[in-house]
């Protein structure tokens, strides 16, 4: 390989063992590529997951079953929440494209209440299955279950937290590179768990209703 | 795509501009609505076919379920996350590729080895197992 390299350069009078042109790294242009290769590994923790709740979402210890703790039109509202907050989000994205920060800062604080309204209906259905004597310890479905959903609760709430973080640094420091940047990488993740909830609602709450 | 018009101005500098196709483009205001409205359909089916149960049989019922949670995370993908065979020169979709292989393996294995490993090996257990 080197002695390659060397003969190879061997013309030009002098031996290169690197890349000259290499180290010209623009700042912060590999991140969206390594943040999405975070998100793919955050989609194996959640297929882990499912597989769990796959695997132990039939065994109810006589305890209560799908049937008895789901609503549907509360998880059709939720899901309609974390929908439109999607949306809202696009447009975030093409006003921040357009270079418009107040417009921008709008379509974000949006975005921020439809994810908080959808962690208060996710929390208002926990505290009433709670209520009910549906608690984790219950059954290994509804550990698997808590496991599962809370997970994606949990990151709803660390993008919302996100959310406002990067909505106080767009109105310091405006629509600069860097914020950007991480608005980019939130709209990703925020998107990506949109694509899990897909899931969740399919696989948990539909086909529970259904077994 | 047209990512590359707003994002030119913002950095004159640079040269050779390959690290801005790079990168992943913001999508149009068309594609947003486009993948908003195919959402909602891709959504409020599947609710319906559950809630109101056009369909008798719970097999029917789940496949068609699940085949619309699959089209509708195609569109998630494509509208809302932009994801294509060229951003970042490909290695998007070269991770994605292979994170679906895995989770396929650990989803289709866990739920194929623990189906039989319960069918077979625990006879006579009293755990409520549903049917």
């Amino acid at each position: 390989m080197t002695t390659a390299l060397s003969t190879a350069k061997v013309e030009q009078g002098a031996t290169i063992f690197h890349l000259a042109e290499d180290h010209h790294q623009e700042e912060g242009s590999s991140t969206l590529l390594g943040f999405w290769i975070y998100l793919m590994s955050d989609c194996l923790i959640f297929a882990v997951l499912f597989a769990t709740y796959g695997v132990l979402g039939g065994n109810f210890a006589a305890g209560p079953g799908p049937k008895d703790l789901f609503e549907l039109p509360l998880v059709a509202l939720n899901t309609s929440m974390l929908l439109f907050s999607s949306i809202t989000y696009g447009f975030a994205m093409l006003t921040m494209a357009q270079g418009r920060v107040a417009a921008t800062q709008i379509w974000l604080a949006v975005t921020g209440l439809f994810g908080l309204a959808f962690l208060s209906i996710e929390l208002y259905e926990f505290t009433h299955m709670f209520h009910i004597g549906a608690t984790p310890q219950r059954s290994a479905f509804l550990s698997s279950f808590f496991t599962l959903v809370g997970t994606h609760g949990l990151h709803v709430t660390f993008g919302t937290i996100w959310l406002i973080t990067l909505m106080v640094q767009v109105g310091r420091y405006g629509l600069i590179a860097a914020n950007r940047r991480r608005l980019t990488c939130l709209s990703m993740f925020w998107h990506f768990l949109d694509v899990i909830w897909i899931g969740v609602f399919t696989f948990v709450y539909l086909m529970g209703m259904l077994r | 795509m047209s990512s590359d018009s707003h994002a030119a101005p913002a950095h004159g500098h640079d040269g050779h501009g390959e690290s801005h196709a790079a990168g992943p483009s913001h999508g149009t205001l068309r594609s947003y609505l486009v993948g908003f409205v195919l959402s909602v359909i891709l959504t409020a089916v599947p609710f319906w076919l559950v809630m109101a149960r056009p369909i008798a049989s719970n097999e029917i019922t789940a496949v068609a379920i699940m085949a619309f949670a699959v089209v509708q995370i195609v569109v998630h993908m494509i509208y809302f996350l932009h994801m294509d065979f060229h951003s970042e020169g490909g290695w998007t979709m070269m991770a994605l590729i292979f994170t679906l292989v895995i989770v396929f393996i650990a989803l289709s294995g866990s739920l194929w080895v623990m189906y039989h490993l319960d069918t077979n090996m625990m006879p006579g257990q009293t755990m409520g197992q549903a049917p």
